[in-house]
């Protein structure tokens, strides 16, 4: 059951095999066992979860089931939901209970899906180990010595555990893409646009994006059609007709061709890892595909450029934790500045305040023009090179990560070095465009690699399509990692 | 580009965050580090390129002017750190 695929699940649920209660009863005890030593939610709500199941099983007999229909999902801790803790990993908000639900959050409930809890993450998404949450650190369920990867890591080690069947992730830089690599589970971030960021708390505007992470690429086209989708309240949201991302799953993968820029096979990459990656490419020339040598000769400048933009966009975007209208507030202070000045000392944490101080150094008056703009225009020289290269190719690949995941504390005192580590999924976030992590394999560690997969805007379907196609013919996004007292 | 100690101050000042000498001088390290990443920038010509400040080409979306949100004030203020009569209280600014 644990193992179970969301179509299966669905058709067990249809079925009567099992009911919605039982189902979510069943995850539940499996996130009161484990979640103690993972750490992968911050927030579990048995009865509510519950009431929702008892909900979906009336819409069951009722004959309105839809896809998730009764199926319990993990939603990352960056979404509101009404009635639910929301932290977005930061005490500055331990104590705030979202008052509205966010749009994806909504779209699951009219899904008739369960919200399963509230998964650990990076504070305010920002990180790549998990280890800046005030909730403390996720362990990897491969191996509970490594990081899970971040921001989204708690939705990746709760996947990988099977403590939920799926959950939703954000990617501003990398955070579905990463953790999902660093946890051996599938996870896809949307073109820009595609899916609605209203109530999703914000980081850097131009550059966050939901999506799902499951246990395969059908899972997460089954999760993508109901999270995308137009959404007034977004003004970045994009008119578009509601598609099926599961509608060409099926289709052979004869003359697809892949792109392979050399630059991500560079130095800087590990040989396992490498190893990993150049064996589902292997497999995917099997399949029918063709590869071409690529080269996207900017890509070197994504993380010099990404953290100045999405620093300038945050220190706009955490201006409004003021200790004023929600969240924390000082205990103790004088007059308003420094009620504002402690407030923001106390309820963020060091990674955060880093961000926030250099967004606020580059904007600030005789330095824009320098740091801000000079890496705007920067930025259209990476997204240009990917629409060079998708004049040769249909798809990018390479890997997802430089290393399978490294120790819990080997790089939270060096933050230069922890940001090298979304050095090739940095670029696909300031484009826009959509890209994938599918696991193909283990390092010499033991611990899983993803391969990435970058498609052109609104490419999601063919994504989906070639990394199920790559699921069909090989097992990794199958493995799952030993717990403590099981087989 | 080289940070100093005052530097620090001055950001941590912009941006709301109290800091301490210790703290300020952690953060000058830090920060340095950062901007020795951020400094390969400048080692490209970008005269004549436009600056992308989005992935996607948006043209801002216009609504009819009518009411569309309901009341939710006290539902709001419910998540706030002190309120009263309807009001968000803090130190008094206007002597």
């Amino acid at each position: 059951m644990i193992n179970a695929t969301l179509k299966e699940l669905a058709a067990l649920l249809a079925g009567k095999k099992i009911s919605s209660v039982e189902l979510t009863q069943q995850f539940l005890s499996r996130i009161a066992t484990h979640n103690p030593d993972l750490n992968a939610f911050i927030t579990v709500d048995e009865e509510a979860s519950l009431k929702q199941a008892r909900a979906a099983d009336e819409m069951i007999a009722r004959g309105e089931a839809q896809p998730l229909t009764g199926i319990p999902l993990a939603q990352k801790d960056i979404f509101c939901a009404q009635g639910w803790r929301t932290t977005c990993g930061s005490q500055m908000l331990h104590d705030f209970i979202a008052p509205y639900d966010a749009h994806v959050i909504e779209q699951f409930k009219h899904a008739g899906a369960i919200n399963l809890g509230k998964t650990n993450m990076d504070e305010f998404a920002m990180g790549s180990s998990n280890e800046t949450s005030y909730y403390g650190k996720v362990k990897n369920p491969w191996d509970r010595q490594a990081v899970p990867g971040g921001s989204s890591g708690g939705s990746a080690a709760a996947v990988a555990a099977r403590l939920a069947p799926a959950a939703s992730g954000t990617d501003t830089g990398g955070s579905i893409r990463q953790p999902a690599a660093l946890c051996g589970i599938t996870g896809l971030k949307p073109t820009y646009g595609v899916v609605s960021r209203y109530g999703m708390i914000a980081f850097a505007s131009s550059l966050d994006q939901g999506g799902p992470m499951a246990k395969s690429a059908e899972d997460c086209a089954l999760l993508l059609n109901v999270m995308a989708g137009f959404d007034a309240r977004d003004s970045t949201s994009l008119e578009r007709e509601k598609e099926d991302y599961t509608r060409g799953l099926d289709q052979p993968l004869a003359g697809l061709k892949i792109g392979l820029p050399k630059e991500f096979f560079a130095a800087g990459l590990s040989a396992d890892v490498a190893q990993a990656v150049e064996a589902a490419i292997a497999e995917y020339r099997k399949l029918g595909a063709e590869t071409v040598e690529i080269s996207l000769p900017n890509s070197h400048l994504a993380i010099p450029v990404y953290y100045v933009l999405a620093p300038a966009e945050a220190s706009s975007n955490l201006s409004r934790f003021d200790g004023v209208r929600y969240g924390y507030r000082a205990p103790e202070y004088g007059d308003l500045l420094d009620m504002y000045s402690k407030t923001r000392a106390q309820g963020f944490g060091a990674e955060v305040k880093r961000r926030i101080m250099i967004g606020t150094y580059v904007l600030s008056a005789g330095y824009y023009d320098a740091y801000y703009l000079k890496a705007q225009k920067l930025r259209r020289l990476i997204a240009q090179d990917f629409t060079e290269a998708f004049k040769q190719c249909d798809l990018i690949m390479g890997p997802t990560a430089p290393t399978t995941a490294f120790n819990l504390g080997e790089k939270s005192d060096d933050p230069v070095s922890m940001y090298l580590s979304d050095i090739y999924t940095i670029a696909v976030n300031l484009a826009g465009l959509p890209g994938m992590s599918v696991p193909c394999g283990f390092g010499a560690d033991g611990r899983p690699v993803g391969l990435h997969l970058v498609g052109n805007y609104f490419s999601e379907a063919r994504m989906l399509n070639a990394a199920h196609q790559y699921q069909q013919a090989t097992d990794w996004h199958s493995r799952k990692p030993r717990l403590p007292g099981e087989e | 580009m080289t940070l100093n100690l005052d530097d620090v101050k001055r950001i941590a000042h912009l941006a709301r965050i109290a800091v301490d000498e210790q703290e300020a001088g952690g953060y000058l390290t830090q920060l340095s580090a950062i901007f020795g990443l951020v400094e390969q920038m400048q080692a490209v010509d970008t005269g004549g390129i436009e600056p992308m400040s989005h992935a996607q080409d948006l043209v801002l979306r216009l609504r009819d002017d009518a009411v569309t949100e309901s009341d939710q004030h006290s539902l709001f203020q419910s998540v706030a750190p002190q309120v009263e009569a309807g009001l968000y209280l803090v130190p008094k600014v206007i002597e």
